[in-house]
């Protein structure tokens, strides 16, 4: 689905050895020699290898793995604050890996901002010169980076803040000031170090709703690094998983919690509230049959008996969802000498998008008892979902 | 049978090695020597210039301001009974001795100490030379000061400046290193060149600890010009060489209390000078 998007970094054949012999430890990686093995023939840490991945414009990817993934190497060698030991990073047809040290600090200017996991903010610095350094740095004035760096404060609702020392703030804060600091250098890409695993709970759910809203808004393409998979699963458009310095899979949250790449990833899912993140497609299934509008009851009746159904969808000429009839209302209608089954359809069914989330439709099923169709933004019916399925589905991620 | 191993004429080679630098190098140390002279000259007229009692009003002022009252009166009375004792001269010829020789040395250290924080080789190269050169004993740098500068207050200030030089590189140091790994890396996310990086990250954040190092600097520096009277340096050191001399413990103490009072203000001042560059 995102392989029309329009690629911004394009990462391929990514490694990274810590030590002084890298060549040495590739060579044993390339024998098919794995990380633990390599540390004790060379003394190497493979802290990555031959990583492939695309971030799309736009986009928000979510880098998980657990302590030792690589996932903080990862994300630093995409700024080369971590120089990798071979591989393509590639920025707007930029080779990172290739620049030379002034290029890159133009790269870095241009394309990067980053929020780290303990703020990293200046104490030195107010709030409001904090937010301007970015800006400072690339020699904007003093009147145009003290204007944007508000306006960037305002966005994540530090306003009236301006002057106060980091110390003073409280965590939560203190990440808005380092989010603010990203947004007012307006480089392309925002790069998320574990930005919110030192808040505690409620405030990193707020701001993970508050990132999701920004992001929304403002499409910014950005790499956020996590070890918790209930955020990655919840903010992530697509997730890389990685474990012991490799990628493991690359999907949406529906990809990884439906379709795992191997145990690892199954044993990794097993704990989370599988209801709260899959969504109506994951249970939405084809719809057996559906008529026209212009049909008439008789043509919807038999149908409906063809395929052992008890109600049915009504659809216009661009298969866009009017309305629905049940086994009752067209034999009354028939009865009645009615035309077409639009004289006699109802409006009394739900209809969701494929994004729902699963526990919302619970609700619905206990207030209606036609399935659930599921329609894209044109009103294009795109599948149903009957209980059952919701259920199944729940199950089914249930036992692994 | 003891096989006899030669004596190792390391005691020779310095020796040549510095007598070989002072006549090579004649022009130029006359040339630093003038120098210093005119600057230790120029600031003793000028302390000296000034009323007695507008100096005492002058540095208790600076103590109310800098840090509190009771610095402040302490300062002043400190400062009325070396005036009582009638050792304020040789106090103001000390207090010029140890500026001097602090600036000198400090003007060195920084950007020493800065080159060393931020190269792994240099770092390797220096902190030996430091610990030679603060575990020397200081009386040694005594002896080849008077080739190079003659008897008197240039020499010692060059052994001042040597002996005094070591915390203050060593805390700049420190202080750049410790700057957190984050902040640095931040840095240098956001572009930031290896100047920037220097004069709007790690200098400010390290100045509390540089200003540790120049207090320790300016300590170590009166404790030498102190003994620096030896080789002819004026100040509260001779009065005290002059009291051993003559065997009179009295004299020997008053200055000695002198130095004491002096060692507590120039102490509790640079500290309160740190403390307002931390908050």
């Amino acid at each position: 689905m995102s392989d029309n998007r329009n690629v911004k970094i394009r990462v391929r054949n990514l490694s990274k050895v810590f030590g002084n012999q890298p060549k040495k430890a590739l060579e044993l990686r390339d024998q098919g020699l794995k990380r633990p093995e390599i540390l004790d023939k060379t003394g190497q840490t493979l802290g990555l290898s031959n990583i492939d991945f695309d971030v799309y414009e736009g986009e928000l990817l979510v880098i998980m793995g657990l302590s030792g993934s690589g996932k903080s190497t990862l994300i630093r060698c995409l700024n080369r604050l971590i120089d990798p030991t071979e591989g393509e990073i590639v920025i707007d047809g930029q080779n990172i890996p290739s620049l030379k040290e002034k290029e890159l600090l133009e790269c870095r200017r241009r394309h990067f901002s980053m929020v780290f996991q303990n703020f990293a903010l200046f104490p030195h610095r107010t709030v409001q010169q904090n937010a301007e350094f970015g800006l400072e740095i690339r020699g904007i004035d003093a009147g145009e980076r003290r204007e944007t760096a508000r306006n960037a404060l305002k966005q994540v609702g530090l306003d009236g803040w301006e002057d106060a020392f980091p110390r003073q703030l409280s965590g939560g804060m203190q990440q808005r000031v380092g989010l603010a600091r990203a947004l007012a250098n307006d480089a392309s890409v925002l790069l998320m170090d574990e930005a919110f695993s030192a808040l505690d709970p409620l405030i990193r759910g707020d701001m993970q709703q508050e990132l999701l809203q920004l992001q929304h808004r403002m499409k910014k393409t950005t790499v956020f690094i996590t070890h918790d998979l209930d955020e990655a699963l919840s903010i992530g458009d697509r997730i890389v998983l990685l474990k012991d310095g490799e990628v493991v899979q690359i999907g949406t949250p529906e990809e990884i919690l439906t379709a795992p790449a191997d145990d690892y990833v199954r044993r990794f899912i097993e704990g989370v509230d599988k209801s709260r993140i899959l969504s109506a497609e994951s249970a939405m299934r084809k719809v057996r049959s559906t008529v026209r509008d212009t049909d008439g009851p008789r043509t919807a009746l038999r149908k409906m008996r063809d395929h052992s159904l008890d109600s049915i969808y009504i659809l216009d000429r661009d298969r866009r969802l009017v309305g629905l009839i049940d086994a009752d209302g067209a034999s009354q209608a028939l009865e009645d000498g009615k035309q077409t089954v639009t004289e006699v359809m109802t409006q009394d069914f739900r209809k969701v998008t494929r994004e729902e989330p699963l526990h919302n439709l619970f609700a619905m099923f206990s207030e209606n008892r036609f399935p659930i169709a599921v329609v894209d933004d044109d009103q294009v019916l795109q599948g149903v979902v009957v209980k059952g399925a919701v259920l199944d589905e729940l199950a089914q991620a249930g036992d692994h | 049978m003891a096989i006899e191993f030669p004596r190792m004429p390391l005691g020779d080679w310095i020796e040549n090695g510095l007598n070989w630098l002072t006549s090579e190098y004649s022009a130029v140390t006359r040339g630093i020597s003038r120098i210093t002279q005119t600057g230790i000259d120029g600031l003793n007229d000028a302390l000296m210039w000034l009323p007695d009692w507008s100096l005492l009003v002058i540095i208790a002022g600076l103590c109310w301001w800098l840090a509190n009252v009771r610095l402040a009166i302490g300062a002043a009375a400190g400062l009325a009974l070396i005036w009582n004792l009638g050792l304020w001269d040789p106090m103001i010829e000390t207090l010029t001795l140890v500026v001097i020789a602090t600036l000198v040395a400090v003007i060195i250290a920084l950007p020493v100490g800065i080159a060393a924080a931020l190269s792994e080789r240099l770092y390797r190269t220096i902190m030996p030379v430091l610990d030679f050169m603060q575990t020397m004993p200081a009386f040694v740098y005594l002896i080849p000061a008077i080739p190079f500068f003659g008897i008197g207050s240039v020499s010692a200030i060059f052994a001042t400046v040597i002996f005094s030089m070591p915390p203050a590189i060593r805390f700049t140091t420190l202080g750049i290193r410790q700057v957190p790994t984050e902040l640095v890396e931040a840095a240098d996310a956001y572009g930031a060149t290896r100047g920037q990086k220097l004069f709007k990250v790690q200098l400010p954040l390290s100045l509390p600890t540089v200003m540790a190092g120049i207090n320790q600097t300016i300590m170590l520096a009166l404790s030498m010009v102190v003994i620096a009277a030896m080789i002819g340096a004026d100040g509260l050191g001779s009065e005290v060489w002059r009291a051993i001399q003559r065997l009179r413990p009295g004299d020997g103490f008053e200055a000695g209390i002198a130095v004491v009072i002096l060692a507590m203000l120039l102490d509790r001042l640079t500290q309160s000078l740190r403390k307002r560059g931390k908050a």
